[in-house]
């Protein structure tokens, strides 16, 4: 579904990505785990558009997607969920939602996945009409990516999700994230908590200096010796 | 006490016109951080224009309601042309440049257009068509006019119409939120460009409307008349909050009363030592009592929040 093929990205002379190649099949979890500074990010950024790659391609269904503009990204049906949760901090709960179907015109559809957000996550509900600057980080974090789920994307990207946040709402986190992934969704999973990373994909790939070391079943590299005395702290 | 009414009188009609151009410096700095000092001018272009127009089609023979809505429908089109070049042209590719870049451009783009306009339209006052009939009316010892009535009332129209666009409506929505983070308001499927020249042209239709009110009110226009006016909008701006939209609206009605009633009062306040034409310098006063104080203005945000 997504194919990724020689990517790389650099800023200024630092080179952050070194040409890596991987893919997303449809209906899969990836996880994407490395240390601080791996490379990770970038890529993700790079797919999305937000920032621009110095060379390599993305396809997403058989289309090249490395080339379009920015805001064109979410209409091929690929949401990013950013790094530090972006949300709008002085639009509501629902605004931002709202702003998550930005790209649809069909309201009674929206709200339709509306519901189905705050089936996901009851605690938004709750919160419909506070400024999403008020919510605590988790609460951000779960408008976040309701908010992603807003433009009914084919694909999800998660941009450290786990980020600043508690044992607790971490769990809470990736609890929709396995439950959103058992409805279907293809999703692309960043993350420095590597166990929790492949705990809840299928696949993984490791990056290390911009280059992607290691890939293979998550079962496998949540074994792999080489795996555990780097990322997984035994 | 009717020189305290009048005065009121006088300080809500110009605070509405310092309102609606300072609504133009406000939208375009929440949305990119910029101060566009070439407001003013795109103000006095859409004054310019006006007596132009209506004026070319009141010698016509056109009758003056029609020579009237021609000329402030020109004026509209013609800022609203202006403003959208101003971004493409000018700040659009100092987008990422460094914050003083764009403001210097500002300023240099202010020159230009006051040359371009004096190069138009000469160096000399012009006066504006009547286009309003003259109705006076009394209330408790203060004398006011239809055209004050009018002013008064099509801007809070206006900003009424604008809040609705802003706080209800699909582009509005998308504006608050490049305003707050352009990066994932993009990510949403927001075109980023588009927002922003919505904001120019948006700011200077209703630059036009005010240069329409300006040049009514006080029946002379000049090829300098922007740049005083923009600086007290920009002042208005700074008072409310600038960013702000209920600020700018608040603010430019303040500094109207406040300069009315200074300009009312100064004369007696300092026996007779300063005379009302000291006006301008309220306004200014005003400038510096607020950066000195609160810079963020009345409803500013604390600090910049901006990602």
């Amino acid at each position: 579904m997504l194919e990724v093929t020689g990517l790389h990205v650099a800023y200024g002379g630092i080179q952050a990505v070194r040409s890596i190649t991987f893919h997303v099949n449809q209906g899969e979890t990836v996880a994407l785990i490395g240390a601080n500074g791996a490379g990770k990010s970038s890529t993700l950024k790079a797919i999305a558009r937000v920032i621009d790659a110095v060379g390599g391609d993305v396809h997403f269904c058989g289309e090249k997607i490395s080339r379009i503009a920015p805001h064109d990204i979410i209409r091929k049906g690929i949401a990013l969920v950013p790094e530090g949760r972006g949300v709008f901090p002085r639009l509501s709960v629902l605004e931002n939602l709202e702003m998550g179907a930005y790209i649809r015109n069909a309201t009674v559809e929206a709200k339709k996945d509306l519901k189905m957000v705050f089936d996901y996550f009851p605690r938004l509900k709750e919160r419909e009409d506070q400024l999403a600057g008020t919510l605590s980080g988790g609460e951000q974090q779960m408008l976040a990516i309701g908010r992603a789920l807003m433009s009914r994307p084919k694909m999800l990207l998660l941009d450290e999700p786990s980020m600043g946040l508690a044992p607790i709402m971490v769990q809470k986190i990736f609890e929709v994230v396995r439950a959103v992934a058992a409805d279907g969704m293809t999703i692309l999973l960043i993350e420095q908590n590597a166990r929790l990373a492949l705990q809840c994909s299928q696949r993984g790939y490791v990056m290390e200096s911009g280059e992607i070391s290691l890939h293979g079943d998550s079962a496998q590299l949540l074994d792999d010796p080489k795996v555990r005395a780097a990322y997984l702290g035994e | 006490m009717d020189i305290f009414l009048q005065q009121i009188i006088n300080g809500l009609v110009q605070g509405s016109i310092y309102a609606l151009v300072a609504l133009g410096y406000t939208m375009v700095y929440g949305i990119m951080g910029l101060i566009n000092f070439a407001h003013g001018e795109v103000v006095m272009i859409g004054t310019l224009v006006t007596i132009t127009v209506a004026g070319t089609l009141l010698k016509a023979g056109m009758p003056v309601a029609l020579a009237g809505m021609a000329g402030l429908m020109a004026a509209v089109l013609v800022c609203m042309a202006l403003g959208w070049a101003l971004e493409r042209v000018a700040y659009r590719p100092l987008r990422h440049a460094p914050r003083l870049t764009p403001l210097i451009t500002a300023i240099g783009m202010s020159i230009v257009l006051q040359n371009l306009a004096m190069m138009l339209w000469g160096r000399n006052y012009m006066t504006f068509p009547s286009l309003l009939p003259k109705v006076d009316f009394e209330l408790a010892g203060a004398n006011f006019t239809a055209i004050q009535i009018i002013i008064v009332l099509v801007s809070a129209a206006t900003m009424g119409g604008l809040l609705l666009l802003v706080y209800r409506t699909k582009l509005g929505m998308a504006m608050r939120a490049t305003a707050q983070n352009p990066a994932v308001a993009s990510l949403m499927g927001v075109n980023i460009n588009r927002v922003i020249a919505a904001a120019f042209v948006i700011g200077s239709a209703l630059g036009a409307l005010a240069g329409v009110m300006v040049g009514t009110y006080y029946e002379i226009a000049h090829y300098q008349m922007g740049f005083m006016l923009g600086l007290k909008a920009f002042t208005a701006a700074v008072l409310g909050g600038i960013g702000n939209l209920a600020g700018a609206m608040l603010g430019g009605v303040l500094l109207g009363l406040i300069e009315a009633l200074g300009a009312g009062y100064i004369g007696d306040l300092t026996g007779g030592f300063l005379g009302s034409h000291y006006q301008d310098i309220f306004a200014f006063v005003v400038l510096i009592v607020v950066l000195m104080f609160k810079p963020s203005g009345l409803f500013g945000e604390k600090t910049g929040d901006r990602a």
